[in-house]
């Protein structure tokens, strides 16, 4: 009896402590979210050389792993023999804005899943395969093939009040100083965007093109990969590939780039 | 993975100049990269790559480790005949990939 007392005073506390911090959160980041319209994707800042990478698919390198992805589509795998088409026949059709809404809330998990893990759902629940390991050539190829059936598409998030707080821990995230440059995402993607850091430009960090052929990777890489570069670029220690921190950023920067333009697969210096 | 993407225009008018892209995935390890542990990475790059045009060699060109991964090569040619176009890459560890496209000049 005693303990469950207790046990109830720590969970109002704690209920009373998150909806306090939420309010303070909403309050502070409200003023510095960017502007709608003035949102601008890193495209827009490329030079002439990789927007023509980007635009022509017979130079984008990306193309290589959407055109493997096409080919994992319809291959046959895991225990059940089932290819992805077959239960989703065309990519072309079935995956079309899917990757626009991704991350998602998933009942199961009681959590959001990014398309990455929507894909090793899939793959362990109706092909009973084995997960595909984050950044093998196998999930960047299929997750940039269904995010390709997406471009030209406008980012809408899920309008799922199951995801709200997920979104604000995110937010959180987003606006939390870590490492020991001790310097927080919004810091630079917020408040000094269109700047430079040293040499380069600082960009909104808008999720717009991901999986996205990075020419400094020389490879196809995800939004998470993306994302752990920036935590070790803070001398913080970056969130494991799937960690619930990584896919929370990734559902917030996909609930803030809302409307704009899906260009997956896109070219990044 | 290695899958060659090769983009030629389908017809095109004789004594025309155009344009071949080509583009194939490798990853062009340049050999002078260390592991964590201090082990050299092997060098693997595509050293060579070759085009002809109906069994005439119209271009070559050799490659360095200072090539970027995924190495794509564009150039122009005079479209004389009607037929193939051969393109064969060649590599170290016993790296070779070929590619066909047709071509026909009206």
């Amino acid at each position: 009896m005693n303990r469950r007392m207790s046990l109830l005073r720590t969970v109002v506390c704690r209920a009373v402590v998150s909806a306090m911090t939420a309010f303070a959160i909403a309050g502070a980041a409200l003023g510095a979210d960017i502007p709608l319209d003035k949102r601008r994707s890193g495209y827009a800042d490329l030079g002439r050389d990789s927007k023509a990478m980007q635009d022509d698919d017979t130079i984008n390198p990306a193309t290589l792993w959407v055109l493997d992805g096409e080919a994992l589509w319809k291959e046959k795998t895991g225990a059940a023999n089932r290819a992805c088409a077959d239960c989703h026949q065309d990519a072309t059709i079935s995956m079309k804005g899917v990757a626009a809404r991704y991350p998602a809330f998933s009942p199961a998990r009681k959590a959001p899943i990014d398309l990455e893990q929507r894909i090793n759902l899939c793959r362990s629940e109706h092909q009973q395969a084995p997960p595909l390991a984050y950044e093998s050539h196998d999930l960047l190829a299929l997750t940039a093939y269904v995010g390709r059936q997406s471009r030209g598409m406008a980012v809408t998030p899920p309008s799922d009040g199951r995801l709200t707080p997920f979104i604000e821990a995110g937010r959180k995230l987003f606006t939390r100083r870590i490492g020991q440059i001790d310097m927080s995402c919004a810091q630079c993607h917020d408040d000094n965007w269109g700047k430079k850091l040293a040499g380069s430009l600082i960009p909104q960090a808008q999720p717009t093109g991901y999986p996205i052929y990075r020419l400094e990777w020389q490879s196809l890489g995800s939004l998470q990969r993306r994302l752990r570069n920036c935590m070790t670029g803070l001398r913080a220690e970056a969130y494991e590939y799937g960690a619930p921190e990584n896919v929370n950023l990734e559902l917030f920067l996909m609930w803030r780039a809302r409307g704009m333009q899906v260009e997956t697969p896109a070219v990044r210096p | 993975m290695a899958r060659p993407l090769i983009n030629v225009p389908a017809k095109i008018k004789r004594g025309q100049v155009f344009e071949i892209k080509t583009l194939i995935s490798h990853i062009m390890e340049t050999g002078f990269r260390y592991t964590t542990t201090g082990a050299q990475i092997p060098r693997d790059i595509v050293t060579a790559f070759s085009c002809s045009y109906n069994g005439e060699e119209i271009f070559r060109a050799d490659l360095y480790p200072a090539i970027s991964a995924n190495p794509f090569l564009t150039f122009f040619t005079t479209a004389t005949e009607s037929g193939t176009l051969d393109f064969k890459w060649i590599g170290d560890k016993g790296f070779s990939e070929t590619a066909t496209a047709k071509i026909v000049v009206e």
